[in-house]
């Protein structure tokens, strides 16, 4: 098969995921859509790393990985602190912020 | 034959696969690994930093609580003043290390030196818990307890402290110190997670007006990640067009590579979304002033300096190692983003109501002036970027240190522990609105010039850093050809000289607030703000009267290995 098409359906779901961040209101969805977004990454380093015959991509895919894990722990960790005080995890109600 | 990565293999004369014949040849891949050859001094700053921190997790697991502040305090301290010793015992070198993942030049080491240095200014800041007579803790009692909660109240009485700060600003440094060095993309990304994950963190853990404190950390964690993803997917796409992230395989695919421009063009983009979220340019600066004025203050100086030096770092390398080769296609982009970010922070600041939020504007302005000297594509422009960097660096921290001694004062209010009893009046948060600075040269002439020492740098009055460091950027520009920038800089100058000055005004010239009972107190700190203070002051005061030792050693760095 093409492996194009990785990178057209990576190109898809990382496009998908950019619009949820933008559009979903729930804290956590949004934290969702960012690492549809990584992943997205991983299956086009994945893909390129095919192509090449190299295998630079896939590690950094497992990088990726452990980096997204981190990532959880830490957006995770805010945004339960921020529920338990608001008793709502909505990003619109999260307005004290502005001008 | 090895097809193991070329972050893996050695870097010299190491056995690669040649071509690595389309289609894959990854099921024979046989177990041969040479180990790189680490030159384990060159990354000593780093490792010190990092090691640092781990000591002050364990400090975190093994002391009891009340006994935890002096020895993280003490750890930390010593981490960034060893780092710092390396640095300079480093300088003149010029070599990639750890399978040229890491290359410390004069770039790395004088942002390196630069980073340790506000990091050490920060840190007292952090480490500031007060005299007896005030509490100035900057951080909430237990981060996990919710505001206003019994459970706050009872940490609180308890005297708890959140010294996992330490640690956490410790790792964030030393993600700082590898951001600028990173010789290829995969540590590029790394550093920049390892930079950006504990100071999510520490934005969400103020003391006071925790709201806004854990609302900063929500907005800058999911728009930090969104950026960053972005960062990921431009490193995908270049490693696709060159085969490798490593910078200098990237230059060489640029001039050579027969793929299509589409997609470096696309992964250089995206790069640049990651890297201009970082240092707070236009199109992606909205979280600067939400996050500035949310976290606590001590942090705020810390992310406003330290960060700024290490994103612009990374700019720097990216641009002038990997992308030489495609400067007039990414030159005209930064044109925009300068021109925008000039515009947007100047006149923006001009209407901020809060100090906080118009130092950050501040900020975005500073990183438009810095753009000048990454566009003018010269020696002279690197160097008088790192100037820029060094000088902005410590005025900010001390702009945010003023900021941390002026406080509410609050009628007979439980809200903090052991207040001043003058008047049954006690000290309160941080007072941020600029109506409470009027008349504060009156009632504490010190600090009132102090700030207007740090308000006339950033408007680039001469004999402050500001000028020297404008002056520089502003020549390296047009003798980069960028002259229109230089004039869209003056005319923000001009701008923004107007609020600096205004903030002078309004503490000299105007009547102050306290005689209707409500004004804020300037709290007398321990000796650490003190000794920031000072040395903050000083290096402005000195970096704009005697500028040509440090223009040297700028000049002297301003070189690349790849």
């Amino acid at each position: 098969m093409n492996p194009d098409n990785y990178l057209f359906l990576s190109a898809l779901l990382f496009t998908i995921g950019a619009f949820g961040v933008l559009i979903r209101r729930n804290a956590i969805v949004v934290f969702m859509c960012v690492e549809l977004m990584l992943n997205a990454v991983n299956l086009t380093l994945v893909t390129f790393s095919r192509m090449h015959g190299d295998l630079t991509g896939q590690v950094i895919a497992f990088f990726t990985m452990v980096v997204a894990a981190a990532e959880v722990v830490v957006g995770l960790a805010i945004i339960v602190s921020v529920f338990r005080t608001r008793r709502s995890a909505s990003v619109d109600d999260a307005n004290l912020l502005k001008y | 034959m090895s097809v193991l990565t070329s972050l893996l293999a050695a870097s010299p004369g190491d056995p690669t696969n040649p071509g690595g014949g389309l289609g894959g040849a990854t099921s024979t891949v046989t177990n041969t690994f040479t180990a790189p050859h680490v030159e384990y001094r060159a990354l000593m700053p780093m490792l010190v930093v990092f090691g640092a921190a781990t000591v002050g997790i364990l400090i975190e697991a093994f002391l009891p609580r009340t006994r935890r502040y002096w020895p993280q305090v003490g750890v930390s301290l010593a981490g960034v003043v060893v780092a710092f010793c390396f640095v300079v015992a480093n300088h003149g070198m010029a070599e990639t290390t750890a399978a040229d993942a890491v290359s410390v030049d004069g770039v790395t080491l004088f942002l390196q030196g630069t980073i340790l240095l506000l990091a050490l200014l920060a840190l007292l800041l952090v480490a500031e818990r007060g005299t007896g007579l005030v509490d100035l803790d900057a951080f909430t009692a237990q981060g996990a307890t919710t505001p206003g909660s019994g459970g706050e109240r009872a940490a609180d009485a308890a005297g708890l402290r959140t010294t996992e700060v330490f640690p956490l600003m410790l790792f964030s440094v030393g993600g700082m110190l590898l951001f600028p060095a990173a010789n290829d993309l995969l540590t590029s990304f790394v550093a920049l997670e390892v930079l950006s994950l504990p100071l999510y963190l520490l934005c969400g853990l103020a003391r006071r007006r925790r709201l806004l404190s854990q609302e900063a950390a929500m907005k800058y964690f999911l728009l930090g990640a969104f950026s960053s993803a972005f960062f990921l997917y431009g490193v995908a796409l270049l490693y696709g067009y060159a085969g490798s992230v490593r910078l200098s395989d990237i230059a060489t695919a640029i001039t050579s590579s027969p793929h299509s421009d589409v997609l470096v063009l696309a992964g250089v983009a995206l790069l640049a979304v990651g890297l201009l979220f970082k240092v707070g340019a236009v199109p992606f600066h909205a979280w600067t002033p939400d996050v500035y004025q949310g976290a606590p203050t001590p942090i705020t100086a810390f992310m406003a300096a330290a960060t700024k030096v290490a994103a612009f770092g990374a700019l720097l390398r990216i641009t002038y190692v990997a992308l030489p080769g495609l400067r007039w296609d990414w030159r005209p982009v930064l044109w925009g983003v300068a021109i925008l970010t000039m515009l947007v922070g100047a006149i923006l600041a001009i209407t901020q109501r809060d100090i906080k939020r118009m130092l950050a504007y501040s900020a975005i302005l500073n990183a438009g002036y810095i753009l000048l000297g990454v566009i003018s594509t010269t020696s002279k422009g690197v160097s008088s970027t790192l100037f820029y960097l060094a000088a902005y660096g410590f005025a900010t921290i001390g702009a945010f240190a003023v900021v941390t001694l002026v406080r509410e004062s609050v009628r007979g209010g439980s809200d903090s522990g052991d207040g001043g009893e003058e008047d049954s009046v006690t000290v309160g948060g941080e007072a941020t609105d600029l109506s409470a600075w009027a008349g504060l040269g009156r009632r504490s002439p010190l600090l009132a010039a102090c700030f207007t020492v740090f308000m006339l740098a950033f408007a680039g009055i001469p004999l402050t850093s500001g000028f020297t460091g404008k002056f520089a950027l502003f020549t390296a520009a047009i003798d980069g050809g960028a002259w229109p920038l230089v004039i869209v800089g003056v005319i923000a100058s001009a701008a923004a000289a107007f609020f600096y000055v205004r903030v002078i005004v309004l503490m000299y010239f105007s009547e102050p607030l306290r005689e209707q009972g409500a004004g804020p107190i300037v709290v007398v700190p321990s000796p650490m703000t003190t000794v920031a203070l000072t040395v903050t002051v000083a290096l402005t005061i000195a970096l704009g009267v005697l500028p040509q030792m440090a223009l040297d050693l700028a000049d002297k760095a301003a070189y690349f290995v790849q």
